[in-house]
């Protein structure tokens, strides 16, 4: 199978359909023969599906307490005719609730790594093209984030600003920044050290231009893979920090760390109320590491076959 | 006045605890419009940290520079930074060994051909884009409008250094620094670029420093030739004194050391014994004593001074006799012609 693809990259450029392949198409080509990253990008396509589709795909709303007067202490109604999981503690529909779960954790997921990400950029971004005393204190300064475990900040950080969503966000956001900085500048400091940086300032080229055009196009490679593992961390940093009960602390907007919260005291009464949002939590955060990682593979030269 | 003058240069790494390193010694030499400037040696002998203080691409920190390069009249050493960013790419130009790593793999070919157009010929759009395929077609790339589309990767070898080439000379420097260009590419390739580096010296006056340790290179290009060894010059003459009459011990083992076809079968080959090292057992000493078959005693005691010899500079206290040299610089003729 490796000799026909070697034989069709070759005709392929040979015929000169694979003009424009950049390393990008390559890896996407990579990616595509692994079983692992299309697990990953179907779960990720799925929860992502189920969070812009809840509306049409829950069977009823979930804040409508259809169940609640078959709730009674030590019951809570199970499976039956239109309610696959059953009711949680108020007699809500447990599908719908998970469902609509999906929402939050995405929304919190993409903000706070998007936001970290952004932020981290600049910062590393910074630290690698000025070096010296820029580089210092800014890399001392995440030395010191990441010295302290990255929940134990996020849990000080949304306490501090209050119990809400934003604060959740925020407070991810900000543990996520010093690893994506210290990703970049490290991918800098390398990539300025190559011959085609020596190559670029022989030909007269503006510190500038070697860095946007040159530099920190070839250091992205890792910063988009930790992106994508960073979205499944997120997702259950936010679930924690909502377990916790830091989250937002209205629940009528379902949160599957809140729901895990709740249904802890049900355990002995209905323990399936725990493994729902458990399961949907790690498909995510499975979704989206299966992806990274097969994403890092993609990228990475020495794992070319 | 010579275009490029280097005189007394001195490249020293200081390293934090340990004892500095002289990279480049008090070399001096000058290339001037259509001349070709050989510097020749081994691996570690300064031939590329002195091609890199001529560009000023040493970093600033940890290193001490001394002497005086002097480009058109103007003392590069003093050059502020912006200055020099002016003059590389647009009067000088640099050619570098390995093609593949001195590209930006994730950039397309055009355009890293044309940001040097960009930056120094004030083109832009479609002017930059048909005057980075002249440039490649210039070079003898074929096609070269699909291949300014194409990346680093896509190329073969020679292809890459002429793209290379290409954006060096883009804005016809009047020097061009060509460091171990051929090294990284095969036998028949290597002959293409060097007849493209020649043509440039011939048909634009381009005048070309050409780094090397193929003394077969040096043969078939250099008008002057400078052997280093371990940062100093110990001998400089021109092409045909050189390979005719070799009298350093070093250039004498270098011409020596060349395989030959038409040695006796199983004879085995003639290398320079050891290696090159930055610590010598003698406080002074010339610096390729602890492998010269010509060790005298002064060797150890007294650095000898690069001292005219007839129609060359050399530095050795005990040079190749006449005879002897004219025996090697036979033998190794032929095999650089061949």
């Amino acid at each position: 199978m490796t000799t026909a693809t070697q034989v069709d990259a070759a005709v392929g450029v040979f015929t000169g359909e694979d003009v424009a392949a950049g390393r990008w198409s390559e890896a996407f080509k990579r990616l595509r023969r692994n079983p692992a990253a299309i697990l990953g990008a179907v779960l990720v396509l799925l929860f992502v599906l189920v969070a812009v589709f809840a509306p049409l795909l829950a069977p009823h709303d979930p804040n409508d307490q259809l169940l609640l007067g078959e709730v009674r202490p030590g019951f809570i109604p199970g499976p039956r005719e239109g309610f696959p999981l059953g009711a949680d503690a108020l007699g809500r529909d447990e599908l719908s609730r998970v469902l609509y779960g999906s929402r939050q954790s995405l929304l919190v997921g993409v903000v706070s790594t998007l936001v970290g990400l952004v932020i981290g950029l600049l910062l590393g971004g910074m630290a690698g093209a000025f070096g010296g005393r820029v580089d210092n204190v800014l890399m001392r300064v995440t030395d010191l984030m990441l010295s302290v475990p990255g929940l134990l900040t996020a849990i000080t950080i949304s306490v501090i600003l209050g119990q809400s969503l934003t604060s959740v966000m925020i407070a991810i956001a900000i543990v996520n920044v010093p690893i994506f900085a210290r990703l970049l500048r490290g991918s800098m400091l390398a990539q300025r050290e190559s011959d085609y940086v020596l190559a670029a300032r022989s030909i007269g080229l503006r510190r500038r231009t070697i860095v946007l055009s040159h530099v920190v196009p070839n250091s992205l490679g890792p910063v988009i893979v930790q992106a994508t593992l960073t979205l499944a961390t997120s997702i259950i940093d936010a679930a924690a920090l909502s377990f916790l009960g830091l989250g937002n602390p209205d629940d009528t907007r379902p949160e599957w760390g809140q729901m895990l919260s709740d249904a802890q005291n049900l355990l002995g009464t209905r323990a399936a109320l725990a493994f729902y949002p458990c399961i949907a939590i790690v498909l995510a955060a499975l979704g989206f590491t299966l992806l990274g990682e097969a994403l890092r593979e993609a990228l990475d030269p020495k794992f070319r076959r | 006045m010579a275009l490029l003058e280097v005189s007394d240069l001195s490249v020293t790494f200081l390293r934090r605890g340990r004892r500095d390193v002289h990279a480049v010694d008090g070399v001096s030499f000058a290339v001037d419009a259509g001349e070709t400037l050989g510097l020749v040696g081994e691996s570690g002998s300064g031939k590329s940290v002195t091609s890199l203080a001529v560009m000023g691409l040493l970093p600033s920190r940890g290193i001490r520079i001394s002497g005086e390069v002097t480009f058109d009249g103007r003392s590069l050493l003093r050059l502020k930074d912006k200055d020099l960013r002016d003059l590389r790419g647009r009067d000088m130009a640099m050619v570098f060994q390995d093609p593949l790593s001195s590209l930006n793999p994730v950039v397309p070919i055009g355009t890293q051909v044309t940001e040097v157009l960009v930056r120094h010929r004030n083109m832009s759009g479609n002017d930059a884009r048909r005057e980075a395929a002249r440039l490649l077609d210039l070079v003898g790339i074929p096609d070269p409008e699909r291949r300014l589309k194409e990346y680093p990767h896509q190329l073969s070898g020679g292809m890459r250094q002429r793209a290379l080439i290409a954006m060096a000379v883009a804005c016809e420097p009047r020097l061009l620094i060509a460091d171990e260009p051929t090294t990284a590419l095969d036998v028949t390739i290597q002959a293409q670029i060097l007849e493209l580096l020649k043509g440039l010296v011939r048909e634009q006056g381009t005048a070309l420093m050409l780094i090397t340790h193929d003394l077969g290179v040096v043969a078939g290009l250099c008008d002057q030739v400078n052997v280093m060894y371990s940062g100093r010059i110990v001998e400089q003459a021109d092409r045909r004194t050189l390979f005719v009459l070799p009298r350093h011990p070093y250039t004498t083992g270098l011409l020596g050391s060349i395989p030959r076809l038409d040695s006796a079968e199983g004879a085995p080959l003639q290398p320079i014994p050891g290696s090159p090292t930055d610590t010598l057992p003698w406080p002074s000493a010339c610096a390729f004593a602890p492998r010269c078959p010509r060790r005298l005693e002064v060797c150890t005691t007294v650095t000898p001074a690069l001292e005219p010899d007839g129609p060359r500079w050399l530095r050795c206290h005990n040079p190749v006799p006449a005879e002897e040299a004219a025996a090697v610089g036979a033998e190794g003729r032929r095999e650089v012609a061949g």
